[in-house]
This record gives structure tokens, C-alpha cells and sequence, in this order.
């Protein structure tokens, strides 16, 4: 059915400009800016309270805007004729404690014109030796898959996944992300928020970092990450570095973050490795770990975002 | 790993479908747990056993099961209508169930039309147990079995008022307890077992304006004394039905 897809334009998935959503006093979303496109994973990373949740139900429809305009596949959120369009998956809860998993998809499927075999989705997803268990039985990871399950069996367009991975063991995250790969091969647009920076750099093919209620940067994962290149090694804590930056060329430089951790950034190159070795060798510290990559999204999430606890 | 086709095919289904479907859950939940069962059939069924078979009040002349039954129809209603729908309702808003079913293609009034069809297929089977057991205690029914389900349907709509009422504004465990409270004083006050001519006069007038004592009242005069149109009843619960059920239209918070 991709007329539906068509009939309102193949504009983005979903554009939001300066949206503004205040809890009281509290702005939880503070003219928030984004677009994302048709058939693609975007992933919204952010700090706890930065307002991914917040913005993502707005999207869904559950919260009205205080500012700003929000359209999801060209529509307003409150449209009702975006309801089969959407799946949803909510950071917790929404299903009741006493219906059994099995029981729970297939109402669900009732609800579309042309769902997916709940069965099937079951056995994909791992659930079939549940089928019959009550949903409070359930261990986490396996009401995050039902709800999963749930989210994309009325065959949406679009998918909206809350934290789809919180507390999954491995096994569980990756049947996950094989189900959001699958979502993007046939042509679903993805949009989850998550914590997890692999994730991020994995399935998405946008990332946007979001803090304070604003989009504080986007793009992908590789330009995000950069193509600048680290130097990073492990070794005994609170060596004094101020040597060795006198060693290297100008415009490197040198940390220990955290302790016993060092990250050298710089033109790195076989001349900076010599210098470092030669470095540790004078000082006489054997190194573990010693490798030279490229800056994960984790580190570029910290400079953005802050170090601190919230 | 299995593979499937998520290429997207959305679309709602019929609306009898989504209503179907929903009002099936909703009432397999209610006949699955421990304490709805409890509420919308056990007590019920005790009591008429018991207050039939007893002489545990003086009910005038005539078989005790004839004033017990028509009584413990009108419980029954009550039962499924407000105290378990209140309770199911307020909890599925705690579990975030209401505001995941409104991510889908369901519509808020097709999931009010589904809890309808669903304490409504509840009470045709608590009616039919009651009816069993009451005729194994030699219950003779009179009157129009068309001004009993009228009396039921419109019970069942003030009953669900009340219950939508609660459910949507108070939190899960205070519907809980005051939906229970509720059931026990209207339990007692309402004629269900102890005919309210033991009540001081002054108080009759209030009594006789519940929804309780109206439901009672109008099954009693039919089934018991084959009395014809229950008009008085009627129009009392209709009052109730249009203010509890539109007080509920603008509080309710779903979530």
C-alpha cells in the first residue's frame, strides 16, 4: 500500500520546527528543530530529562504542543487517520499484567486490516514458549519484545520505539536490532530514542543528540564521530604528560580520562606512535591496550552532553 | 532467524471487528480473575442462596426467593457495571493500557462501545446462572421480560457512569477501595436484601433516588409482582446514565 505513502507526499517521516513543551514551570522541550526522512533509522540520543520521551509521544499523539509545529508523515499528530499508519512502543508498560502474550498480539492484530502473523512474530521475536504466560510473568526483556512485537504487527510505515533496548540481555538486543534492520530493508521508517551509543551507531542511519529540550547536533554516525583519529593506551594512573606534549608536534594533545586511561589526539601517524613509545620507554611504563581509532559517538555524546550526573 | 515481510500494509480493521476483539479480551479478563469472579458471581450467588433459603428477613408475604431474586439481579448488574469496571478501568489507566490502545486504530468510543459489549455479556451470563439457580429454589418470574432487559440495559449504562467516573479521575487503588465501599453500602441501603420500609421515613427519599434502589425497585415490580411499565425506575436511572456518563465525557484522564 504505498499510495497511502504517496497521497500525502513522500516528504519526511516526521518534521518538527521549534517545538516547546512545558510540564508547569519545568520546559521539557525547548524549540526543538528536526526532520526525519522516509525509510530510514533515526535514532535520538540524549541524557535522562533532555526530552526525548517528551518529544517522541508528542509525536505519537499522546501530549499537545505549547509551540511549534509537528507533522508526522504530513499529518498532525492528533489526525486519527494516522493511527494504523503508526507503531508505537512505549518506554514501559501498556499492556495489562493478566493477558497472556499470545492473546495480547492477536487482539491487537484485530485491530488492522492486514497485520502480520501474530505466531510468526512471536517465533521471531523468541516468545513462542510464552505465548501462554501472562504478561506479569514475563522477565523485562521479554515484555520489551512483546511490546515490540505489538509496535510492528499492524505492518506500520512508521515505527516509533521508545528505549526498545533498556535492560535486554544480549541475545534479546540483538533479535532487537535484527527486527529494526528488517523494519529499514522494507522500507519503515524507524525513529527510537536509546542510551546506548553502539546502538545508535549500528542501526541508525541519522543520529540526532538532543539536551535540554534542543538539538544539540545531528547527523550521521560517521560525521558525528569524525574522521579524526586517537591515540589511546592504558597504563599505571597520574603520569605526568607534560614531557611527552612537548614532544609531540604542536597541536596535539594529551589526557588522562579517566584515570590509568590516555587519549593522545594530534596528526596521528607513525611519527606520534614512535614519540609515544619512545616516551613510555624513557619513563619506563608499559602500556596495555595501545591502539589508535577514530572517536566513538560515546565520546562525542560526552563533549556535547556533559560529564555530569543528572 | 525467521524472516518476515514488514513492508508496510497499514490499515484499520472494520470497527465490529476492533469492537469484537476488544470486548472478548476485556471480558475473558474479568471471567479469568479471582476477584471479579468473586464479586460479579460468588457473592451474588451466596446471597440469594442464602437470604432464600434463611429466614434471615421478614420480606412480607409470599416466597422468600421471589423478593430475593429480582434483588440479586440488580447486584449483578451493579457488580459487573460499576464495581468491576470501575476497578479493571482504573488500573488499565495506571498500566498505561488506555494510552497504548489510544496508539491504536481503536477509537476511544470504540473502546467504550467494547466495555459495554463486554459487561453486557457478563451480566447475560450472570443472569443466566442466577436465573438457574433461583428456579432450582422454585423462583416464579412474572411480568414483561422486555421491561427486564430495558431495566438492565439502562442500569448498566448509569452503573458505568458511575464507574467511568471514577476510574478516569481518582488513582487505581483509591477506585479500587472506594469502588468497593460503594458496592457495600449500596449493597445494604438499596432494597437489594432488607426492603427499605425498615428505613426511617426521612431517609426514604434519598434511598429511593439511587441508582440501586431504582434498579431494584423496577425488577421487583416486574418479576415479583408482574407490575407493567417500570417508568418511575426508568427515568431514575436515565438521570443517572445522562449526568454520570457526561460528568465522565469531561473529566475522564486516560492517562
Amino acid at each position: 500500500m504505498r499510495g497511502v505513502g504517496s497521497a500525502s507526499g513522500g516528504g519526511p517521516a516526521v518534521e518538527i520546527r521549534g517545538l516547546v513543551k512545558r510540564y508547569g514551570r519545568a520546559t521539557a522541550v525547548d524549540g526543538l528543530t528536526l526532520t526525519c526522512a522516509r525509510g530510514e533509522v533515526t535514532a535520538i540520543l540524549g541524557p535522562n530529562g533532555a526530552g526525548k520521551t517528551t518529544t517522541v509521544e508528542i509525536c505519537e499523539g499522546f501530549r499537545r504542543p505549547d509551540g511549534g509545529t509537528v507533522r508526522v508523515l504530513g499529518l498532525d499528530p492528533a489526525d486519527r487517520a494516522l493511527r494504523p499508519r503508526l507503531g508505537v512502543m512505549l518506554q514501559a508498560g501498556g499492556v495489562p499484567p493478566a493477558v497472556r502474550a499470545g492473546e495480547w498480539l492477536r487482539v491487537v492484530a484485530r485491530f488492522h486490516a492486514d497485520p502480520l502473523d501474530p505466531a510468526a512474530l512471536l517465533d521471531l521475536l523468541g516468545l513462542t514458549g510464552h505465548a501462554r504466560t501472562p504478561y506479569r510473568r514475563l522477565s523485562g526483556g521479554q515484555q520489551q519484545r512483546l511490546s515490540l512485537a505489538a509496535a510492528v504487527i499492524g505492518r506500520p510505515e512508521l515505527v516509533f520505539l521508545d528505549e526498545p533496548t533498556a535492560g535486554l540481555d544480549p541475545q534479546a538486543r540483538h533479535a532487537c536490532w535484527d527486527v529494526v534492520t528488517a523494519l529499514r530493508d522494507a522500507g519503515v521508517s524507524v525513529v527510537l530514542t536509546t542510551h546506548q551509543m553502539d546502538e545508535a551507531e549500528k542501526l541508525s542511519d541519522q543520529v540526532v543528540v538532543i539536551d535540554h529540550g534542543r538539538v544539540v547536533a545531528e547527523g550521521t554516525p560517521e560525521a558525528l564521530t569524525g574522521a579524526e583519529r586517537q591515540l589511546r593506551f592504558r597504563a599505571r594512573p597520574g603520569l605526568n604528560l607534560d614531557e611527552l606534549l612537548c614532544a609531540l608536534p604542536p597541536g596535539s594533545a594529551a589526557k588522562e580520562s579517566p584515570s590509568g586511561h590516555y587519549i593522545i589526539e594530534g596528526q596521528v601517524g607513525p611519527q606520534l606512535l614512535a614519540t609515544v613509545t619512545a616516551w613510555c620507554a624513557t619513563e619506563g611504563v608499559t602500556t596495555e591496550d595501545l591502539r589508535i581509532e577514530r572517536r566513538t559517538l560515546e565520546d562525542v555524546f560526552l563533549e556535547l552532553t556533559g560529564r555530569e550526573l543528572r | 532467524m525467521t524472516t518476515l515481510d514488514f513492508t508496510p500494509r497499514p490499515g484499520a480493521a472494520p470497527l465490529p471487528r476492533m469492537v469484537l476483539a476488544q470486548a472478548g479480551a476485556e471480558a475473558r479478563a474479568t471471567l479469568r480473575n479471582g476477584e471479579q469472579l468473586l464479586l460479579t458471581m460468588i457473592i451474588p450467588i451466596l446471597l440469594l442462596v442464602g437470604f432464600s433459603v434463611a429466614p434471615l428477613v421478614d420480606v412480607g408475604g409470599g416466597p422468600r426467593v421471589d423478593f430475593v431474586t429480582p434483588g440479586i439481579l440488580a447486584l449483578a448488574v451493579m457488580s459487573t457495571a460499576f464495581t468491576g469496571q470501575a476497578i479493571a478501568t482504573g488500573f488499565e489507566r495506571r498500566y498505561g493500557v488506555l494510552k497504548r490502545l489510544g496508539a491504536t486504530p481503536l477509537s476511544r468510543a470504540g473502546l467504550l462501545l467494547a466495555k459495554t459489549v463486554a459487561v453486557v455479556g457478563v451480566e447475560v451470563l450472570q443472569v443466566v446462572v442466577i436465573a438457574v439457580v433461583a428456579l432450582a429454589l422454585s423462583w416464579s418470574p412474572h411480568g414483561n421480560p422486555l421491561w427486564v432487559a430495558a431495566l438492565i440495559l439502562l442500569g448498566t449504562a448509569a452503573f458505568s457512569g458511575l464507574a467511568l467516573l471514577m476510574a478516569g479521575t481518582l488513582r487505581a487503588e483509591a477506585t479500587l477501595a472506594a469502588a468497593n465501599l460503594v458496592y457495600l453500602v449500596l449493597l445494604g441501603l438499596g432494597g437489594v436484601l432488607f426492603p427499605l420500609d425498615r428505613f426511617p421515613a426521612g431517609v426514604r427519599p434519598v434511598l429511593d433516588a439511587l441508582p440501586i434502589t431504582a434498579l431494584t425497585d423496577g425488577m421487583r415490580s416486574v418479576l415479583a409482582g408482574g407490575g407493567g411499565f417500570p417508568g418511575g425506575p426508568l427515568l431514575v436511572l436515565a438521570c443517572w446514565a445522562a449526568v454520570t456518563l457526561a460528568l465522565a465525557a469531561r473529566t475522564f484522564r486516560w492517562e
